[in-house]
C-alpha cells in the first residue's frame, strides 16, 4: 500500500519535527525537578517560563495568566468546576451550548447533578448559537457561559466577540473551549473579553497530554489538583516538562502559520477542492457546517442513504484515515450529538463522514480520496436497500 | 472504534451474496433506518424446500453487513427447516465474536431470514 493519507486532524496531529526536537533534551539529560533550587533545575524553569510566554503570545494574554494543564479536557473541567465551586455563593446557572465537546458537556451534566443549573442553548442548522437566546438566558444568578470557539466535529466557528460583549456587561464569566480554533484561527482574549480559555498541544503539531488554561487574574476560580506550589498554586503537580516545552514550540510554529497567508490558503484550498469534487461526484450529499464560518480545514459530510463505518473502513483499507459522527464508530447508539442538535433527522446522521486537514496535507492525497470515495459510495449504496427506494 | 475480529473483517470484504433476487420466493425485511440498520433477505426455494439462493442488500455498519452475509451463506443449500434453526449465537459464534454493542445486528440477521422464510410461506399459501 501506499503512504497512508491521515485526514483526522480534528481528532490529532502529528508531532511536528521542530516540536519533537525542542522536546528531546527534556526527556533525557535534562531531567532536574522545575521547583528544586540547584541552577540545573533552575535553567529547566527558566525554559517553562519561555514555553508560557510563547503560549501567552498565541493567545496574546499575559503569561502569567497561563496554567499547564494535561490537555484540552483538563483545562475545561479545571475552567466550569473550578468557576462554579469558587462562586457558588453568588449563584449556581451555567449557559452553554448543546454542540460542546463532551469534556464540557459532560463537565456541566455532572455539576447539574451536584446542584448546579445548565443551560444548553440550541443552534441553528449551521451549528451557530442564537445570540437572542444567549441573552434570553442570562439570569442573576448565572455565574459562567462557556461556548465552544469552534466545533471540533463541523468546524461552525461561533460568535466569540459578541458573546464576549453580552456577558462582559452583565458581569459574567465568559470560558471559550479554543480546542479546535488555537493554532488554526487567530485569538485575541483581550480584544474578545474572554476570561477563561482553553488549548490542547495535539491538536496543532505539539505532543498529546499537554495543554493550557488561559485564566484573566481578575478571575475567581478554585483549583482542582491539590498538592505542591506548581503553577503558583494553581494547578498542583510536577510539571510535565518535555510536554510544555513542546507546546510553547507548537505555539511558536502556530504563530508563524497564522503569519503566513499562503499556508492557510492552501489548506482551505484544499478542502474546497474536496468539498466541491465530492458534490461533483457524488450525488445526494449534505454538508454540515457553517459555509463560511468554518475553520480552513474541516469538512464534514452525510452521504445519504449509507452508514458512516462502513464507509471509514472501507476507507482505511484503502490507507485513508478520517473520522465519523455516526453512533457506529462511537460506541453509542445514538447519531453525533452535534448532529442531531443541526436538526439532521438519525437516518442521515448516520451517514455522516469528518475529513480534517493539516499544513502536510498534499493535494495528492486530496486526489486520490476523489477518486477512492465515490467508488466505495457507490459499493455501499448498490448494497443499501434504502438507496433503491430512497425511502428517507 | 470497535475491533472486529478478522472473520467479519472478511465477510465485510468479501460480501459474496450482496445484491437482490429479482423474483424471490420470499423477503424478509427488517430493521429501521433511524436506527442505523436496514437489512432484506431474498430467497429462491425449489420444489423440494430447499433454499438454492439467498441474497442481501444492507443498510447499516460493518456488523450488520457481515451478519447479514454470513447469514445469507449459511442458509443457502439449506433446507427451510433447518434455516430455520439458525440462531443469532450461531452467527456470532461463526463471525469469531461480536463486539457486544453490535449483537443487535446478529439479531437482525436471524429475524431478516425468519421473516423471508414467513413471506415464502404466506406466498406459497395464496
Amino acid at each position: 500500500m501506499n503512504n497512508p493519507i491521515y485526514l483526522d486532524n480534528n481528532a490529532t496531529t502529528k508531532v511536528a519535527p521542530e516540536v519533537l526536537d525542542e522536546m528531546l533534551p527534556f526527556l533525557k539529560e535534562e531531567y532536574a525537578n522545575p521547583s528544586s533550587i540547584y541552577s540545573f533545575a533552575q535553567s529547566i524553569k527558566k525554559n517553562i517560563e519561555q514555553a508560557r510566554e510563547k503560549v501567552a503570545q498565541l493567545l496574546n494574554a499575559d503569561s502569567s495568566d497561563i496554567v499547564f494543564t494535561s490537555g484540552g479536557t483538563e483545562s475545561d473541567n479545571l475552567a466550569i468546576k473550578g468557576i462554579a465551586y469558587a462562586n457558588r455563593e453568588k449563584g449556581k446557572h451555567i449557559i452553554t451550548s448543546s454542540i460542546e465537546h463532551h469534556a464540557v458537556l459532560n463537565t456541566c451534566k455532572y455539576l447539574l447533578k451536584q446542584g448546579f443549573d445548565v443551560t444548553f442553548l440550541p443552534v441553528d442548522k449551521y451549528g451557530i448559537i442564537d445570540l437572542k437566546e444567549l441573552k434570553k438566558s442570562i439570569r442573576k444568578d448565572t455565574i459562567l457561559v462557556s461556548i465552544m470557539f469552534a466545533n471540533n466535529e463541523i468546524g461552525t466557528i461561533e460568535p466569540i466577540e459578541e458573546i464576549g460583549k453580552i456577558v462582559k456587561e452583565k458581569g459574567i464569566y465568559f470560558h471559550t473551549d479554543a480546542v479546535q480554533a488555537a493554532g488554526k484561527i487567530k485569538i485575541n482574549v483581550k480584544k474578545l473579553n474572554i476570561d477563561l480559555l482553553s488549548i490542547s498541544a495535539h491538536k496543532f503539531h505539539g505532543p498529546k497530554g499537554v495543554g493550557a488554561l488561559y485564566v484573566k487574574k481578575s478571575v475567581n476560580f478554585d483549583n482542582l489538583l491539590h498538592g505542591g506550589h506548581q503553577e503558583k498554586g494553581k494547578r498542583a503537580g510536577t510539571e510535565n516538562v518535555a510536554g510544555i516545552l513542546g507546546l510553547g514550540k507548537a505555539c511558536e510554529l502556530a504563530i508563524d502559520y497564522l503569519n503566513d497567508q499562503k499556508q492557510q490558503q492552501k489548506i482551505k484550498m484544499l478542502r474546497d477542492k474536496l468539498e466541491k469534487g465530492i458534490l461533483e461526484k457524488i450525488p445526494e450529499i449534505i454538508i454540515n457546517g457553517h459555509p463560511e464560518k468554518r475553520i480552513d480545514n474541516t469538512l464534514n459530510i452525510c452521504i445519504k442513504y449509507i452508514e458512516g463505518e462502513s464507509i471509514l473502513i472501507n476507507l482505511d483499507l484503502e490507507g485513508i484515515y478520517a473520522s465519523s459522527g455516526s453512533a457506529c464508530t462511537s460506541g453509542s447508539l445514538e447519531p453525533s450529538h452535534v448532529l442531531l442538535a443541526l436538526g439532521l433527522p438519525h437516518e442521515i446522521a448516520h451517514g455522516s463522514l469528518r475529513f480534517s486537514l493539516s499544513k502536510y496535507t498534499e493535494e495528492k492525497e486530496i486526489e486520490k480520496v476523489l477518486e477512492i470515495l465515490p467508488e466505495i459510495v457507490q459499493k455501499l449504496r448498490n448494497l443499501s436497500p434504502l438507496w433503491k427506494e430512497k425511502k428517507i | 472504534m470497535f475491533q472486529y475480529s478478522d472473520k467479519v473483517m472478511e465477510q465485510f470484504k468479501s460480501m459474496k451474496n450482496a445484491g437482490r433476487i429479482e423474483d424471490a420466493d420470499g423477503i424478509g425485511k427488517v430493521g429501521n433506518p433511524v436506527c442505523g440498520d436496514v437489512m432484506w433477505i431474498y430467497i429462491k426455494v425449489d420444489e423440494n424446500e430447499v433454499i438454492i439462493d439467498c441474497k442481501f442488500e444492507t443498510f447499516g455498519c460493518v456488523a450488520a453487513i457481515a451478519t447479514s452475509s454470513l447469514a445469507t451463506e449459511l442458509v443457502k443449500g439449506e433446507k427451510i427447516e433447518d434455516a430455520l434453526k439458525i440462531t443469532n449465537k450461531r452467527i456470532v459464534e461463526l463471525l469469531g465474536g461480536l463486539p457486544k454493542e453490535k449483537f443487535h445486528c446478529s439479531v437482525l440477521a436471524e429475524e431478516g431470514i425468519k421473516k423471508a422464510i414467513e413471506d415464502y410461506r404466506q406466498k406459497k399459501e395464496k
